[in-house]
């Protein structure tokens, strides 16, 4: 049996990277090294989503493998999980919208890159996401929001981010079915990415200018 | 003899539609004019279906809420008071004579949901503000081994799992037997199938439905007034009909995104096939409205395959397959299959030009359009793309520039609708008047 996980990981094979999983497990190998491998499998999985050979259904089914082994490996963890370099990053879906998808594969993108996520979930009211900036001093911050409404949710969150005297120290990047340039302007936003992996990306150049 | 429909050739079927569109039976039009602009409109859309230069490029933009918001009035108002309703999107199409209006059953009757306790939306005044629309809340309303159910007997499926599960006042029918037990009289066979109905919790069920059908009743005397009064005044009604592409019927309402992306790798087999079980009753449901209606357009809101929510590979194998078996099953119906790509369709263009010429209205949602008409132009009617962002944000005077460009991309020897490219909800009136006002200016032939 093939006993690269990564590999296992980055192409898919749910079965054989569980059985990895399992077979290392009982041989008594570090957890921790067996979540490092999953998390080079994850990197694979990004790079070829944003070379345009993944999509969709292979990002989220990646996701479901690295479930399936993080609930083998974390009975056996004895310390904390790895972690988390890439810097602070806030994010949720607007007042007024309650889709996910986009956001929460923004979220696990942005998570197995090694960004600390605050997800604060779907129709964020306003004065949360500037609670939480307060928080966290987390230096950037990401809007969802597919429906139309949350063009004037986004501007408002933006504004009241900006009433706070938060503005200045706060990157903001917007995303969503009908984000357009047009709409970063109205909004008072830094940048949009138009899929996860320009979300990570936008989130490493400004984690790398603070 | 007039021949009945199930003589009719797919052709004679269209016709016989078409016939009841152009006249619409037992409309008394307001003046010879509503007349003369009524049977105009729809020729005018008629001739961008058939490929063939209208007088001017027909407008029909894809209403939301907008006429709600436009008359003062929010979602939940019209959802819930069916005389605000009928005012408010009767006062849109009179101020703003667009080509068609899309009906109001864009706004579902909001207390037949309250009585059946609905699950699978939040609604205004139901989990979304007053002024905001409806909102699907995705989930798992089919589980990943339900597959055989589904595909064994899905009228059973939805009347003893789905229904319970999206709506909490239905519980009861999961205590039904399926009625295919009633065969006979021998042996107690159909007796014993009726003995669920005599249980408390499926009598509640079934007067819960009593209540919603009450409501409903309600509700489509409003749609139907709506259609009436509109058609009167000279204004055609644009669709007959709708359905789903059966990938998204169990993607977006049955096994939820995450539930059907999993199948795609964990069990292929069983999601194809409960497709293809799927497809001839998506068929039916488009068919039976369009009939109704008396109109052959039949509206498909395209989801779960647009550009970079699955590889052109998943796309052919997994979506595109009964998509276009229910796109050829509507057109031997007589109906004009009119998908509806939300999203962005620029990879699926050659794919989708898989179709019989002059039949089928593709609508675009962010997808390059002058490619489009390049790909498609020969076959398909193309509509939309005035795009939804610069209706919300932009000017007047940017909606006139967009409407120019659209024209100039997509108009050229006919086979194209002007249309939004998405759903409009609470943008600026002015806006809207303008893509209409400068579709009439620009889009003469």
């Amino acid at each position: 049996m093939a006993k690269d996980l990564s590999k296992a990981l980055a192409d898919l094979k749910e079965d054989e990277a569980v059985a990895i999983v399992k077979e290392k497990l009982n041989a008594g190998a570090d957890p921790m090294g067996i979540l490092n491998d999953a998390g080079k499998g994850m990197e694979t999985v990004g790079a070829r989503f944003s070379k345009g050979e993944y999509f969709i259904p292979d990002l989220v089914y990646s996701g479901e493998i690295l479930k399936k082994i993080n609930e083998l490996v974390k009975p056996k963890l004895t310390g904390g999980g790895a972690a988390k370099t890439g810097g602070k990053v806030i994010i949720g879906t607007v007042a007024g919208d309650i889709h996910d998808i986009g956001k929460d594969i923004v979220v696990f993108m942005l998570d197995v890159s090694g960004f600390e996520v605050y997800d604060l979930g779907v129709d964020v009211p306003v004065q949360k996401f500037v609670d939480k900036i307060k928080e966290t001093g987390a230096p950037t911050v990401g809007l969802s929001g597919f429906l139309t409404l949350a063009y004037d949710s986004m501007k408002q969150t933006i504004d009241a981010i900006k009433s706070a005297g938060l503005r200045e120290k706060t990157k903001i990047m917007i995303g969503g079915g009908q984000i357009t340039p047009e709409i970063v302007k109205y909004t008072g936003a830094d940048a949009s990415g138009k899929d996860a992996i320009e979300g990570v990306a936008l989130a490493r150049k400004w984690a790398s200018v603070k | 003899m007039e021949k009945t429909l199930e003589t009719m050739t797919a052709d004679e079927k269209k016709n016989d539609l078409i016939s009841k569109w152009l006249s619409p039976p037992g409309i008394k039009f307001n003046s010879p004019d509503a007349e003369k602009d009524y049977k105009a409109r729809v020729q005018r859309i008629l001739d961008a279906i058939n490929l063939k230069k209208p007088d001017r490029v027909p407008v029909f933009p894809m209403m939301g809420f907008f006429p709600a918001y436009y008359a003062g009035y929010t979602p939940y108002d019209v959802m819930y008071d069916y005389d605000k309703l009928m005012s408010s999107f009767s006062k849109y199409v009179l101020d703003f004579q667009p080509d068609a209006h899309g009906s109001v059953t864009i706004s579902p009757p909001g207390k037949l949901h309250d009585i059946v306790d609905y699950k699978l939306y939040a609604w205004p005044g139901h989990g979304v503000a007053k002024e905001h629309s409806y909102q699907c809340l995705e989930g798992e309303y089919m589980q990943a081994n339900e597959y055989d159910a589904l595909i064994d007997d899905p009228t059973l499926f939805f009347l003893t799992s789905f229904l319970p599960r999206t709506m909490g006042a239905l519980d009861g029918l999961k205590m039904l037997s399926p009625f295919t037990n009633m065969t006979e009289m021998y042996g107690g066979f159909t007796g014993a199938a009726f003995v669920p109905l005599g249980l408390p919790p499926v009598q509640a069920a079934l007067k819960a439905m009593l209540d919603a059908g009450n409501e409903a009743l309600k509700w489509i005397g409003t749609v139907a007034g709506y259609g009436a009064a509109m058609a009167s005044a000279g204004f055609p009604g644009f669709f007959g009909g709708g359905t789903k592409a059966p990938f998204d019927t169990i993607g977006d309402t049955l096994r939820g995104t995450r539930g059907i992306i999993t199948d795609m790798y964990r069990q292929p087999a069983k999601l194809i096939r409960a497709m293809e079980q799927l497809t001839p009753i998506m068929v039916k449901m488009g068919v039976a409205n369009a009939r109704v209606n008396g109109c052959p357009i039949v509206f498909i809101p395209l989801h779960k395959g647009a550009d970079g929510f699955m590889s052109d590979e998943q796309f052919k194998k997994f979506y595109w397959p009964t998509l276009k078996a229910l796109i050829d099953g509507l057109i031997a119906e007589g109906c004009i299959p009119f998908p509806w790509a939300e999203g962005g369709y620029n990879s699926r263009l050659k794919v989708i030009k898989d179709a019989p010429k002059g039949k089928v209205i593709w609508g675009f949602d962010t997808t390059n359009m002058a490619e489009a008409k390049k790909i498609l132009g020969d076959v398909a009617c193309i509509g939309g793309n005035m795009s939804i962002a610069t209706l919300s944000v932009g000017t007047p005077d940017d909606v006139k520039a967009s409407v120019k460009k659209l024209v100039a991309d997509c108009a050229k020897g006919g086979g194209y609708i002007m249309m939004s490219g998405a759903v409009i909800e609470n943008v600026p009136p002015a806006n809207v008047k303008a893509m209409i006002d400068a579709t009439k200016e620009f889009g003469v032939y």
